[in-house]
């Protein structure tokens, strides 16, 4: 009993502080991490294709950029190339602007958060986005691109008609992973002072001192977008490869 | 040959002395390995030509080749008498000096594959319709028109909208060949067409094909089929080795074997 009314007032007091604002900047705070995320995954998108295209290059050059990033940006910890982005971008700004005289020489133009933020885990997930852009393709029958050049079409018809359409198929399963991977990165740019879940949650508990309450609050509601991203990705995953699973 | 001279060849009258297709001393080599041997071919409007050989006699790079899917070392092709342009790259090898060209005289040699090759995510309509809207730019109302008609030709039109992997072999080859007969091709190139099909299967496809030749199509045909060749095709042409061993007449080539290469060969199909 003893315990039942323990957790009771544990409730109230999680229900009061939420009421009294923090639920409210809790919600803004998936808000700000679904906006990193989603931001990260076009900017990784880009850039994952672009390396994907490099690696599976016949040119020595070109495939050694690739494979560089790949290496370079899964094997260094998430939280380097975020510092290096945020604090590396505030220096470089700082001078850049400093030499053109646009700001005095005791001033700081610092990187914008979310910009040097979404920058950092973009290029991260790029890294992941380019290993599934590639794997897709090799997945392609090689047949089908021969039948593509046999009748005819430019490398630009090729990429547009059977290449993309296919490498999208079969990466939907891998883009799945990566974008959990992204949600999680997305809780790293908290250092940058981007009000996301991470920083929100962190505020809460540290000015409250209900570290307990928050952050399992807070570890609720990533676990709760990470898995219903899952289910979407199986929808989308059907939907994709309706050609090879059932009949019409 | 100057572009003028290219653009007069091109626009010279497909009359019956311009082959449809003409091949002069093709040679290729994958690594040290010289795999034609100087092929030299003639096909006219109308001709189907039976290329047989045992495997690996270089029966499927020379059709390869003449479609630029293998760039030949040396040697050219011509078709209906429109020289496809070659330079030599940086590396010293030959390859084709206007993708353009290669890409429009690809439209107009539709190839038949063993393994079908159909576009897998696209529904077999779809297969058909893509090429000739795209690549051919034609209207896409007329082009599903005659993709319909061409489906109830080729015995599939209920399967119109269903992806490939869900149709069996022959299905698969047919539409495959419908896809073909939607560029309005001057001349078809089928590769080991009836190979990758299970024996009880072949039949269909072969009525296709037979029916093709029929209405006057020019075909290149690399075939294990003895009975097409030999009752279907106007010319066989016998390779061995990288090299045309014996060709000519298809009754005449049956009944008296011109070499021994040749009389061999047969005599191992009919054990
Ligand atoms: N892309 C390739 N790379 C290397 N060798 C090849 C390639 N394509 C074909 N060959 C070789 O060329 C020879 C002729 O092949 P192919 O033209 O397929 O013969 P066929 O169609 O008569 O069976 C074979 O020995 C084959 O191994």
């Amino acid at each position: 009993m003893e315990f039942l009314n323990d957790l009771k007032d544990q409730v109230w007091t999680a229900y009061e502080l939420l009421a009294a604002g923090w639920g409210v900047q809790l919600l803004w705070g998936i808000a700000w991490t679904l906006a990193v995320t989603v931001v990260s995954m076009m900017i990784g998108a880009v850039l994952g294709s672009l390396v994907a295209a490099a690696k599976l290059s016949h040119r020595g050059g070109l495939r050694f950029i690739g494979e560089s990033y790949t290496t370079v940006f899964r094997g260094e910890p998430e939280l380097l190339i975020i510092y290096l982005f945020y604090y590396g971008g505030t220096q470089v700004l700082t001078g850049v602007a400093r030499s053109t005289g646009s700001i005095g020489s005791a001033d700081i133009l610092n990187m914008p958060s979310f910009l040097g933020g979404v920058l950092a885990v973009g290029i991260i997930s790029g890294a992941y986005q380019a290993e599934v852009f590639r794997g897709s393709f090799l997945a392609i029958h090689r047949g089908e691109l021969e039948a593509a050049r046999a009748y005819g079409m430019s490398p630009w018809l090729r990429f547009r008609l059977v290449i993309m359409p296919q490498v999208l198929r079969l990466a939907v399963p891998g883009l799945g992973n990566v974008w959990q991977l992204t949600i999680k990165d997305s809780a790293l740019i908290s250092v940058t002072g981007v009000a996301e879940l991470m920083l929100t949650a962190n505020k809460a508990a540290r000015s409250t001192h209900h570290s307990l309450l928050f952050y399992t609050l807070a570890g609720i509601l990533y676990l709760v977008m990470t898995s219903i991203s899952t289910p979407i990705f199986d929808r989308a995953e059907r939907y994709t490869s309706r050609s090879f699973t059932r009949p019409k | 040959m100057s572009a003028n001279v290219a653009a007069a060849a091109r626009a010279a009258p497909s009359s019956d002395e311009t082959p449809a297709i003409s091949v002069k001393d093709l040679r290729k080599c994958f690594g040290d390995h010289e795999v034609l041997k100087g092929i030299s071919l003639e096909a006219h409007k109308g001709d189907v030509i039976s290329i047989l050989g045992s495997s690996g006699s270089g029966k499927s790079t020379m059709l390869r080749c003449i479609n630029l899917l293998e760039t030949p070392d040396s040697g050219e092709v011509r078709v209906d008498g429109e020289l496809i342009q070659m330079k030599r790259g940086r590396d010293g090898h030959q390859m084709p000096a206007d993708i353009r060209q290669v890409e429009r005289i690809r439209a107009n040699l539709a190839m038949v594959f063993q393994s079908f090759n159909l576009w897998s995510h696209m529904t077999v309509l779809e297969n058909l319709v893509a090429a000739p809207t795209h690549v051919l730019k034609r209207p896409r109302a007329e082009c599903l028109e005659q993709a319909e008609a061409l489906l109830k030709r080729v015995g599939i039109w209920e399967r119109r909208n269903y992806y490939p992997p869900h149709m069996s072999g022959g299905q698969q080859q047919r539409a495959a060949i419908a896809r073909a007969l939607a560029m309005n091709p001057k001349v078809m190139l089928f590769d080991e067409p009836t190979s990758a099909l299970d024996p009880e299967l072949v039949g269909e496809v072969l009525r296709v094909m037979r029916s093709l030749a029929e209405e006057g199509r020019t075909m290149l045909v690399v075939t294990h089929e003895m009975g097409f060749a030999r009752d279907v095709s106007s010319k066989v042409m016998f390779l061995h080795k990288g090299e045309v061993d014996s060709a000519g007449d298809p009754k005449e080539m049956f009944a008296r074997p011109p070499t021994p290469q040749f009389k061999q060969f047969i005599a191992n199909f009919n054990k």
